[in-house]
């Protein structure tokens, strides 16, 4: 659900092919009949923007029919948890939780929390106790029957009972089902909560830390994994620490370390990773005395996304811009707003293989601007591809692989670390002088990159190390340089250094770039010793559930990490995640920190009871059980509440980003976006290849015979595709594969878009982005385009 | 049955024969991380497929894995600076050495330019929100370090993005 | 005559025989997802045939050509309509069959097309004079000549080799190694021959009532063109895929004129290579 795949990882898609020939049953829940709709067993239609009340609805499905794994559920999930009497559900409010302040538009989840103390919350392991979890959803979801989920997603109900069936079926002891998403269920209002309903689904089933199980993120570009690891994103430092915040009251870095206890479990190691990060980045002027260096980080003052600060930019508020090799003039959200932002630059810098459309947004953008308004002062950097760099891509495996340099990029062309190590010896140069307090964070950053010997087979001698930089990124004793084997040698009194703590243990010692490991192990199917995986290797997190509580394997079909009580030890096909001597009836202790609360038979080390959460007492701020809201624009009005849309979801709203309200006839359509095989995200990776481009060279719009038939539309014909920010013009491509869903007797169509297109490259056309509005879904902020509203008529635009 | 054959025909040899090395690499397309061989000879990159070897991939690749060669090896790609000067209307090639010297000049300008110390409630917050960074999810997870280390704990930028978030 | 051709064409023995090759291509594992399209062109350097969206499915390619030499299909086929259709999409990676016996090399006049060692059907490029007698001979409408100056000379015949120049080396043809869920399978053909049948069989014991061979020796598509050496399962009829009930030889209809034309032709093409050969000296 939620992912496409067939069409985009296909050779992911090579193992549910294999599995699928072995009896393994593909299921494809989608609102298109894709390819991997054709290659599935069973295809089930949704309607764009439903998944909560499918998932939902199968939720209520294995609780009702009983079909949930009890001796999972009970020793491993906080089902028996019995939350704070404040607790008021979405069921009994409207669709609102308790909590909710309609001024700010935001949640206080103060009443979301368990009942009794924070780290031994009171439990009723009958189940029976009417504020315990496991009771709690039962009601959330017992209105999500099989009737609602046809009525809401459009889904016949016999294919949604055989999807339950299917699911339950292939759980338990023996068996396990995994769930893949991708796209599709991020870049709704309310997207971190399908993922959390599929999480929910499977905690109940038992498909979470065992092998063949779990739910898998399908990501869309090479690193961006690592990219969220490492990170370059706003509210993270490496490691998914928490960027330190104004709003949070991170003041200081001692304040800033409550989060340690805040979180609990695993993370009550917090103060070591994040001073040892001020250790790898400031080096010997990160002391004790001025916190490790801790202010010379800025602290956030709002949401500094990239939708915000587009916005921002819109409005003149950004000065300069630098992107590395990302397209946002036609690749993010409301692409038009996202061009005439660019002009509002002073100056900006663009990194890529290819000239962009954000590079060449100054003559070429559709808006027809005369480059004399245009004040913006722009650089396009060449920069080095695949096989003319080295470095480590992290896949959506969590698997980071090191790749190699075959050859010298050409002309200037240079890797983006040459940029920025280069950048930053040229910005330390111009402050070198400098004794204002804020300069002192640049001024002392460790910046020692260059390799003791350039390789003398290439031309470019000035090219920093790689290795260097994953050197430090695995972390160091400060004293004698020696490399960490791993994060559990952290320290928080300012001996250690590591960059990226969960990435620790990648690069052990000189010469062992584990990332860099290609051997495959005959008889073990994890294959550990190719790349490495984070945390410590391990390739199935929270594995420790593979096991019972006793830790013994679930069943010998199903075995992956069990207690050796010969040896005293957890072992396995992969790297136990959990302490390795802790015995499986070891007591949690009453009191103490961290891991001390937890027993030998919590597996979710990371969560502060160390149970996996069905309910979530924090870190949502759209409520604690996923709920069915319709998409910000919806043809529909929400059949489950009286509450539309979420109440916490962020609309913009400015002049320039109008967005349609529910059941709006002018924009009477659903309209999805996507990627297909052939092409690429934007298409700077793409269009400017021609056997590529010949696969797939135009920009059409998918429709189905009926929505043809009431408009007129044959094959091929020009349409033009509009919402309140924008139009388009695109051939239609008519098919079967797009269907319209029944709701009350109507027919409500949608309109399917692929996004690849722009105005540079071998093949150009329209862009689907300037149709989205600029949103952000509350908890990632990410935009709403998998389900907006549109209109759409015969003809061209002008 | 057997005809005689030309001697182009008896000649004929796959170009990776000659190979003075193939080097493993990874594709850069999606996250799966398929694991790719690129061949070179006399500093050129001949050919790019599939890495029998990876237990991901074991030699595959999907059509963008496929292309990957024209992607590198492509006329079409920019290989010197090009520089648009304010209110130009054309494109100018830079020397590498001179645009690197004037992006780090324009940083350290709008950065002091736009630096916020304090708020006005007087908390210490040393940032700028008038430089934005964006991408990183195509590039490598060392390049990602120093983005980060770079503007975000050297310079007090805090838009710093990718496209995790879109 | 013969004689004097060869040495004039600089011809050499022929390499000893080795088993033969080709391609089993499994249509019921077919993600459509075109790798072997590209894998294709990246191996052999084809160019890109043009850019336009033809509106048939996502089959942009059309058909096979003197500088595409795999085409993957797209069929849609839907029963009823509203949110309870029965529907299939059909994907099927079409490339020359290298027949046994191959009308386009029995049509060649010259000597350009040949038979391997390895049993395939193969255009010799410093041979091949572009007189297109093959093109209309392949019953399946897989060769043909080049339109307009790319990678080859124009005029001259094309079609997949299946990467003989891999082959020498025991490497894999750059789509089957490419196919990501092994669709495209490459091997001895008598071995992939049974691997066939006996997956046929699994497929009908699931109760796939519509799969069938396509090219196997005891198909009766083999009735004149012998057994192709890249043969396919199916999920529907051969019509289904624009494949030929039984594809026809020319020479059955044409046997009068064939062997005028053989004579004709290599006279011809003596004359052409004489001419050809100057002009490139």
């Amino acid at each position: 659900m939620g992912s496409n795949m067939a069409e985009n990882h296909p050779v992911g898609y090579r193992w549910p092919m294999k599995a699928r020939e072995k009896g393994a049953t593909i299921i494809h829940v989608d609102p298109r009949f894709t390819r991997t709709s054709a290659t599935a067993n069973l295809y089930v239609p949704i309607r764009s923007g439903s998944d909560i009340a499918f998932l939902g609805g199968l939720i209520n499905y294995v609780l009702t029919h009983d079909q949930w794994f009890k001796e999972y559920v009970l020793a491993y999930t906080n089902a028996s948890t019995i939350v704070s009497g404040d607790y008021v559900d979405a069921e009994d409010n409207g669709g609102l939780f308790s909590g909710y302040d309609p001024q700010s538009g935001s949640y206080d989840n103060a009443s979301w929390s368990y009942a009794g103390p924070p780290h031994g919350p009171a439990r009723d392991e009958t189940l029976q106790h009417p504020r315990c979890v496991f009771q709690i959803l039962k009601r959330h979801y017992a209105r999500y029957t099989p009737e609602m989920v046809e009525r809401v997603c459009g889904s016949p109900k016999e294919l949604f009972l055989q999807v339950a069936e299917v699911l339950t079926k292939n759980s338990g002891r023996e068996r396990t089902s995994a769930i893949c998403y991708a796209v599709g269920w991020t870049q709704q209002s309310y997207g971190a909560q399908i993922i959390r309903a599929a999480g929910i689904l499977q905690l109940l089933l038992g498909n979470i830390g065992r092998p063949g199980g779990g739910i898998m993120a399908l990501r869309g570009h090479a690193s961006i994994q690592g990219s969220t690891d490492v990170p370059t994103l706003f509210d993270l430092l490496p490691g998914y620490l928490p960027h330190p915040a104004v709003i949070r009251g991170d003041d200081t870095l001692e304040q800033y370390m409550r989060e340690s206890l805040v979180r609990g479990g695993y993370w009550s190691n917090l103060p070591k990773f994040v001073v040892s990060l001020l250790r790898a980045w400031y080096g010997d002027e990160a002391r004790k005395e001025n916190e490790y260096g801790y202010q010379w980080i800025p602290k956030l003052t709002g949401d500094h996304s990239h939708v915000s600060t587009s916005a921002a930019m819109a409005d003149g508020k950004v000065k300069g811009f630098v992107v590395f090799g990302q397209n946002p003039a036609n690749g993010s959200p409301h692409a038009g707003l996202q061009r005439k932002a660019l002009t509002q630059l002073d100056w900006m810098v663009a990194l890529d293989l290819y000239e962009t459309e954000t590079a060449a947004f100054w003559y070429a953008a559709p808006e027809g601007w005369k480059p004399a308004d245009i004040k913006t002062e722009v650089f396009l950097v060449p920069t080095a591809g695949p096989g003319e760099k080295e470095g480590t891509f992290t896949n959506t495996q969590r698997l980071l692989q090191y790749h190699d340099k075959a050859v010298d990029p050409p002309g200037d062309a240079r890797s983006d670390l040459w940029f920025l190590y280069h950048l930053g010896r040229r910005l330390k140069e111009l402050y070198l002088e400098s004794a204002n307090p804020h300069d002192q964070g640049l001024r002392n950053l460790t910046w020692d990159y260059l390799p003791e010997r350039p390789d003398p087979e290439y031309r470019i001698q000035d090219e920093p190390s790689a290795e260097k930089v994953l050197m430090e990124v695995n972390g160091y004793t400060v004293a004698d340089h020696e490399r960490i084997p791993g994060f559990e040698r952290l320290k928080d009194d300012g001996s250690t250094a590591c960059g990226v703590w969960i990435y620790s243990g990648v690069f052990p010692a000189p010469g062992q770039n584990l990332a860099r490991r290609r051997n495959r192990t005959p008889g073990n199917y994890v294959d550990p010793e190719w790349g490495f995986a984070w945390p410590g290797n391990r390739r199935i997190l929270y594995n420790r559930a593979s096991a019972d509580p006793a830790g013994k394997p679930w069943s010998e079909r199903k075995k992956y990490v069990w207690w050796d009580a010969g040896a005293g030890s957890w072992t396995g096909l992969d790297v136990p995640d959990f302490p390795l001597g802790k015995a499986p009836d070891t007591p949690a202790k009453g009191q103490g920190t961290g891991m001390d609360l937890h027993s030998g038979s919590d597996p979710f080390t990371l969560k502060a009871d160390g149970r996996g959460w069905l309910f979530a007492p924090s870190g949502l701020k759209d409520g604690p059980l996923p709920t069915h809201y319709e998409p910000l624009e919806s043809p529909l009005s929400n059949d489950l509440y009286p509450r539309q849309d979420s109440p916490v979801a962020k609309r913009f709203r400015r002049t320039d980003n109008p967005i349609s309200p529910p059941g709006d006839p002018q924009y009477p359509y659903i309209v999805t976006t996507y990627r297909v095989t052939e092409q690429y995200t934007s298409g700077s990776m793409s269009r400017w290849n021609s056997w590529l481009s010949e696969l797939m060279p135009e920009m059409f719009a998918e429709i189905s015979p009926e929505l043809a038939a009431e408009k007129g539309i044959e094959n091929l014909d020009w349409v033009v595709v509009s919402t309140p920010r924008n139009q388009i013009e695109c051939k239609a491509l008519v098919t079967r594969r797009v269907r319209p869903f029944r709701h009350n007797g109507n027919l409500i169509h949608e309109v399917g878009l692929p996004y690849h297109w722009g105005y540079k490259g071998l093949v150009t056309g329209a862009m689907a982005n300037d149709l989205v509005a600029l949103s952000e879904e509350p908890n990632v902020y990410i935009q709403e385009d998998k389900a907006l509203t549109c209109n759409l008529r015969k003809g061209r635009l002008r | 049955m057997a005809q005689p054959v030309s001697r182009e025909s008896i000649e004929k040899e796959p170009r990776t024969r000659r190979a003075d090395k193939a080097v493993a690499s990874v594709c850069p397309y999606c996250a799966v991380g398929c694991s790719q061989l690129v061949y070179v000879r006399d500093k050129r990159i001949i050919d790019i497929e599939g890495n029998p070897a990876s237990p991901i991939n074991e030699g595959t690749l999907c059509p963008k894995g496929a292309s990957t060669f024209q992607y590198v090896v492509n006329p079409n790609r920019v290989t010197t600076v090009r520089y648009r000067a304010p209110y130009s209307d054309h494109w100018e090639d830079r020397p590498l050495e001179w645009a690197m010297d004037r992006i780090a000049t324009l940083i350290k300008e709008t950065r002091d330019a736009t630096f916020v110390e304090r708020t006005a409630e007087g908390k210490l917050v040393n940032q700028t929100t008038a430089i934005a960074t964006l991408g990183g999810a195509t590039m490598d997870i060392e390049e990602n370090y120093l983005i980060k280390k770079l503007f975000s704990g050297g310079l007090g930028v805090v838009s710093i993005e990718n496209q995790a978030r879109i | 005559m013969i004689d004097g051709y060869k040495r004039l064409m600089n011809l050499e023995e022929p390499p000893p025989p080795k088993k033969a090759k080709g391609f089993f291509t499994d249509t019921s594992l077919c993600i459509g997802c075109k790798a072997c399209e590209v894998a294709c062109k990246q191996w052999n350097q084809l160019p890109a045939d043009g850019f336009a969206i033809t509106g048939n499915s996502y089959d942009n390619t059309g058909h096979l050509g003197a500088t595409t030499w795999r085409h993957v299909q797209f069929i849609e086929q839907a029963k009823a309509n509203g949110s309870r259709q029965e529907q299939r999409w059909l994907m099927m990676s079409d490339v020359c069959k290298h027949c046994a016996n191959a009308a386009c090399l029995e049509a060649c006049p010259t000597g350009a097309l040949v038979r391997t060692e390895f049993d395939t059907v193969y255009v010799q490029q410093d041979i091949c004079n572009g007189c297109g007698f093959c093109v209309p001979a392949c019953p399946f409408g897989v060769i043909d000549r080049v339109p307009k100056e790319s990678t080859f000379e124009v005029g001259t015949a094309h079609k997949c080799t299946l990467c003989y120049d891999r082959l020498k080396d025991d490497m894999t043809p750059a789509c089957a190694k490419s196919c990501p869920t092994a669709s495209i399978q490459f091997g001895d053909v008598e071995e992939l021959q049974q691997r066939a049948r006996q997956r046929l069989g699994e497929l009908k014991a699931r109760g796939e009532s519509t799969a069938r061979l396509y090219g196997m020796p005891e198909g009766k598509e083999a009735a004149e063109v012998g057994p192709l050496h890249a043969f396919f399962l199916l999920l529907d009829k051969p019509e289904a895929y624009n494949l030929p009930e039984v594809p026809r030889l020319p020479r059955k209809t044409m046997a009068e004129r064939y062997g005028w034309s053989a004579a004709v032709g290599i006279g011809f093409a003596m004359v052409a290579a004489l001419v050809f050969r100057g002009g490139r000296q």
